[in-house]
Parts: structure tokens; sequence; C-alpha cells
């Protein structure tokens, strides 16, 4: 029985490949968030400059890059008011927009989807609690939310070093998992509840088997390609919302090479100095929104056409 | 019908209490003493603290306390601001929520027409050439954070054109991004709300659009359609007596719920323009650390989002009559 769930498993990534062919645009995609994910993990070594802070250049150069001859040149996409490299900080901004938001969908999809387990596989009132309370949360818009924990997070007063200070500084991630988990946990109850109909699961129970025992190595293998889905999506959503939090000047303290803190540092009269400076970054997480949009597009197409 | 009216009202109660009770509680749960954080952390003065505990019954039980604030703020009484000195959190909340109401109706006013028609087209013309343009055209819009267009928008039009002299022959209506102050007339924020206004418009172009086309292609399948065609009917009369009526239904939830959506979507494109909306305030209510008119706002924003929804589902059940069998 286990070997047939992985097999299943394994069976929705090959269509998921399969798929991508047949659709360009999601291999297109796909291909676009593996060069970022590049980036992200190779950053230090393949930014011309591995200090993003580096104020050492002529201030105010115009990008070199010419897309004709194919040339970098010494500044690609120009330097900054200050005197720093955007092509170096565009390539280092990368690490940090993929950790924040892979690591809080991973959180989120971890905790959301045992949540979601649980509640599926109990049923009664537990689940009828959560579920309506759960219901009630995602009534508040995302944004609103993560702006008021953000707001009131902001005002703590912490010992430098606690772990409620860790908390603090990481705040956009803890945002990410608030907001997901419920999310989640509707998607994995929903397939849970499908599931636990089936014979295999009661003939685990038949079998006396553990309440964690039936919830893990029985029901989760079915689930999972579902959470993939809502995965991928989250995924997308979170690198909006990061950006975006970002920008709003919610995310990374300056001087860090943040994209959408770039983007806002840049803007207003410092965009007829240098409008490179704010295009550039724009540009890197426009590129990488509709990349990862299009990704989960064919990951659920995939998952729909297996079902 | 009236038992989903009621289901739908008891939801309603339901998420307004959990909505409030969440955005009281996260004060509250989260370490630290309340009072020092709403007086603005280690830079508050003692007085200021021991103001605010008074203030706000702190000395009090938990569950007094809630129910203190939740009619205070049922009230309108919603305290003093920290962070505008001499104004009231109440004022501030009702002009601010004014102008968002402006550009959210110019919003919608641009919106809804172009997408139920883009939507139309698209339906009608499923898998050829018009419905995979719009389609492409609006998934890519979609996807784009607000900023991001808002800032080309900025860029663009307002800084490059507005300096043509195109912009400058048609006067006073060209779209600037140039702040207006926040107790303007309607008619004299006109002009600067058509670019925040058109880049709300692209992200809500792409929801509602895409469930025009998919309610016209539904329609367009059942056997109604197929009969009347085959009686003669002329194909237009089909369409626009009967496909349409009843494809538009679920577009009127569709609105509803954008309304609710434009709320936080404003907050992003308010900050871009430098608009005086209630999406900017909140902002500053956070940069500038006032966290009590944080949490005014974010009630007030919770109730005009469940009033949205609320009246939706009404408007749903009086207009399709099937919704009294369910």
């Amino acid at each position: 029985m286990r070997s047939l769930q992985v097999n299943r498993v394994y069976a929705t990534f090959r269509r998921t490949a399969a798929d991508q062919l047949r659709h360009p645009q999601s291999a297109i995609g796909t291909l676009l968030v593996a060069f970022f994910l590049i980036l992200a993990l190779f950053g230090r070594q393949l930014a011309p400059y591995s200090n993003p802070n580096d104020q050492s250049h002529d201030a105010r150069v115009a990008p070199t890059l010419d897309l004709g001859a194919l040339q970098l040149g010494e500044h690609p996409f120009g330097t900054d008011r200050l005197g720093r490299d955007v092509y170096s900080r565009v390539i280092l901004g990368a690490g940090s927009i993929f950790r924040i938001a892979g690591l809080g969908t991973l959180i989120s999809v971890i905790l959301g989807s045992a949540l979601g387990l649980f509640m599926g596989y109990q049923g009664g009132w537990i689940d009828e609690v959560i579920g309506r309370v759960i219901d009630a949360l995602l009534a508040i818009p995302a944004l609103l939310l993560a702006l008021v924990l953000i707001g009131i997070i902001r005002n703590l007063d912490f010992a430098a070093g606690s772990w409620q200070a860790a908390l603090a500084d990481n705040v956009i991630l803890l945002v990410i998992s608030v907001l997901y988990i419920p999310v989640v946990a509707r998607v994995a109850r929903s397939t849970t509840l499908d599931i636990k109909t089936r014979e295999f699961v009661e003939a685990a129970e038949i079998r006396g088997e553990s309440q964690f025992y039936i919830i893990f190595r029985e029901i989760l293998p079915s689930v999972i390609p579902s959470l993939v889905v809502e995965a991928s999506l989250r995924f997308s959503y979170a690198i909006f919302l990061v950006a975006s939090l970002g920008f709003l000047g919610f995310g990374a303290r300056p001087p860090s090479p943040d994209w959408g803190l770039m983007v806002n540092e840049n803007r207003g009269g410092f965009y007829q100095l240098t409008p490179w400076a704010l295009e550039f970054p724009a540009l890197a997480i426009a590129a990488l929104v509709i990349a990862v949009n299009l990704m989960s597009d064919g990951i659920r197409r995939a998952a729909q056409k297996g079902a | 019908m009236l038992h989903f009216l009621r289901r739908r009202f008891l939801f309603f109660f339901f998420t307004y209490l959990v909505s409030s009770l969440t955005i009281f509680f996260l004060l509250r749960i989260l370490p630290g003493d309340p009072a020092r954080v709403i007086a603005g952390g280690r830079e508050a003065t003692e007085e200021q603290v021991a103001e605010i505990r008074e203030e706000l019954g702190l000395n009090a039980s938990l569950p007094e306390q809630y129910l203190s604030w939740a009619r205070d703020f049922l009230r309108g009484e919603w305290g003093d601001t920290i962070a505008f000195r001499g104004a009231i959190n109440r004022d501030l909340i009702i002009e601010r929520s004014i102008n968002s109401a402006r550009l959210a109706l110019v919003a919608l006013l641009l919106s809804v027409p172009l997408s139920l028609a883009l939507g139309v087209i698209a339906g009608l013309f499923e898998n050829k050439l018009p419905d995979i343009l719009i389609s492409l055209l609006t998934l890519s819009v979609v996807s784009l954070p607000e900023f991001v267009t808002g800032l080309f928008l900025i860029n663009i039009v307002a800084l490059r054109w507005g300096r043509s002299e195109l912009a400058q022959s048609l006067g006073w209506w060209f779209p600037s991004s140039s702040a207006v102050p926040a107790n303007a007339s309607f008619a004299e924020m006109l002009p600067a709300l058509w670019l925040p206004a058109f880049s709300a418009t692209l992200v809500m172009l792409a929801y509602i659009s895409r469930l025009t086309r998919a309610g016209v292609i539904e329609e367009l399948k059942r056997d109604y359609v197929r009969t009347a065609a085959l009686k003669g009917i002329a194909w237009r009369t089909v369409i626009w007596r009967h496909v349409l009526r009843n494809a538009l239904l679920p577009t009127i939830t569709v609105i509803a719920i954008s309304i609710s959506w434009l709320v936080s979507g404003l907050v992003v494109i308010e900050y871009v323009f430098g608009f005086p909306g209630l999406g900017s305030l909140l902002i500053a209510a956070i940069e500038r650390r006032d966290l009590l008119l944080v949490q005014a706002i974010a009630m007030v924003t919770v109730t005009v989002i469940l009033f949205a929804n609320l009246s939706a589902d009404v408007a749903y059940a009086l207009l399709n009559p099937r919704v009294e069998l369910g």
C-alpha cells in the first residue's frame, strides 16, 4: 500500500513534467524560477561585488548593459546615488525573498496540513469549531492582518538576543505563517474528509492502528498531491506579500539589498536621478512573481488532470 | 431563503466577533506591557504609560476589558491619536475613509464595465483569438504587484507624458501624482483619482473578467440556449435576453467581494500615490507606532468588509430565485 502511494506521488510529478512540455508558458515559468533560485543560492559567487553596500564606485553611473552587443560592462544596471552597484544588489537580493517566502511557505504547509489532517480525521465538534474560526479569520484581508501584526510587533520591546527579539526580526516569516496556516489547513481538511472514507483507512482502524499512524502513514500520502498544489500557490502569494511588505518599508531594514526596499528607496525625487536603481529591482520582482505564478498554474493543471 | 439569510447573518455576527477578538487580543497575548506598547515602547514616559493604563482600564479583567473596548468602538469612541497630535482617531478615520471610498468608487466605475465587457467577449469567443488575447492581458496584469504597476503608471503617465504639450493642453483633469490635501472636495480630488483608480482597475480586471467568462461559457452550454437557437430566435437576442441575464448574476457577488478586496488592495496603491486615504493612514499609524489608531482602522476596515460580504449575500438571495430551494 505504501509503495502504491509513493508511486502516485511520483506519477503526479511525472505528469507535471510532461504537462510543462505541452504548455510552454509554465515551462518558461519553471525555468525562470530555477534561474532565480540559482541566483538566490549562489548570489555571493555570481555578483561582481559580493558586498551589497560597497560604496566605492562612482555614484549615479548609467547602466552599461548593452543587449545588442551582449556586453555587461562594468555596472550592467548602473550604480545608485550612494555609488552601490545595482546589478550586484539585485543578484544578492534574490536570497532574502526566496528564504523568507520559501521558509514561510514551508512552515505554513507543515503546520497547516497537520492541523487540517487532524481536523478532518477527528471530525465532530472540534472540526466544527476550528473550521468556523478559520472561516472567520479568512474573512479578514491578508494584508490588513499582516499590517496589524507587524504594527504591534514593531512596538514590542525585547531584550537583545532573546528569542522574542529573534521573532521580531523575522516578523514577515511569522506573518506569512499566521496568514497561510488556516488556508492550508482548510485544503488539507477537505481532502482528508474525502480520503478517510476509503477502505484502506477503515482497514487500518480495524487493525487497531493508532490515530497518529492512520493520519500520517495512511492518509497523508494521499493528501500530498493537493498539498503540493497548495504549497506552490502559497509560495507565489508569499513572494508577492514579501515584495509588497518590503516596498512598504516593513520588511528588511536598510541597507539590505531587498528588492521591494530598493524600489521604495529610489522612487519619488530619486527616480529622476537614477531611474535604473528603481527599474531593475522592480523588473526582478515582476519577473519572479509572474514566473512563480506560471509555474504554480502548471502544477495545478497537472494535478487536476491526474485527479 | 429565510433559512439562507439567517445562516448568513449568524455567520456575519460570528465573524465579526472573531475578528474583533483577534484585533483586541493580538495586543494582549504578546509579551510586554500593553500600556507601554501603546504609548510607544521605550520612548514613552512613565506618565504616558500610566495615563494609557488608566484610560484603557487595564486593571480590569480581560473579558471586562474586551467588552468595554468593544462598547467604545460601537459608540464611536476610538480614542486620541498619538501620531497626529491635536486630532482624535474618529475624525481622522472618517475623513480618510471618505477619501478611500471616493477612490474605490472611481475604481469600480472604471473596472466593472471594462471587465464585464472583456469577460463577455472572452466567453463568447471561447478559446479563439479574442479570448486568448484577453486572458494573456489580464493574467499578465494581475501577476504584477500593485506597487509595480502603480509606479509604472506614475513614471510613464504622470512624469513623462505629464510634461508633454498634449497633457498641458488637456489641463486640469490630466492625472497627476501630486499629493492632494486630505480635506479636498470630490471635484478637487478627481484629477488625482484617475491614476490610482486605474492601477486598482488593473488588479481587479482579471478577477471579474475571468468569472464573467466562466459564467458566459457555462450558460452557453445549457439546453435552453440550444432550444432557443433551434427555434430560430436570432442569436443576438439569445445572447442579450437569456445568456447574459443569467451569466451576470454571479458577477454581482464578485463586485461585492471586490469591494472587500479594494479595501485592502488600496493600502499599497494609496501609499504609492501618496493619496490621503485610510490605507496610507494605516501605514502612517504603524510607522509612527500609534497602536490605538491601528486597532481602530483595522476594526473599521473589517466592519466595511463584512457588511460588503453580507450585502452581497443578501443581494444574491434576492436576485436568484433558486436560492430559496437551497
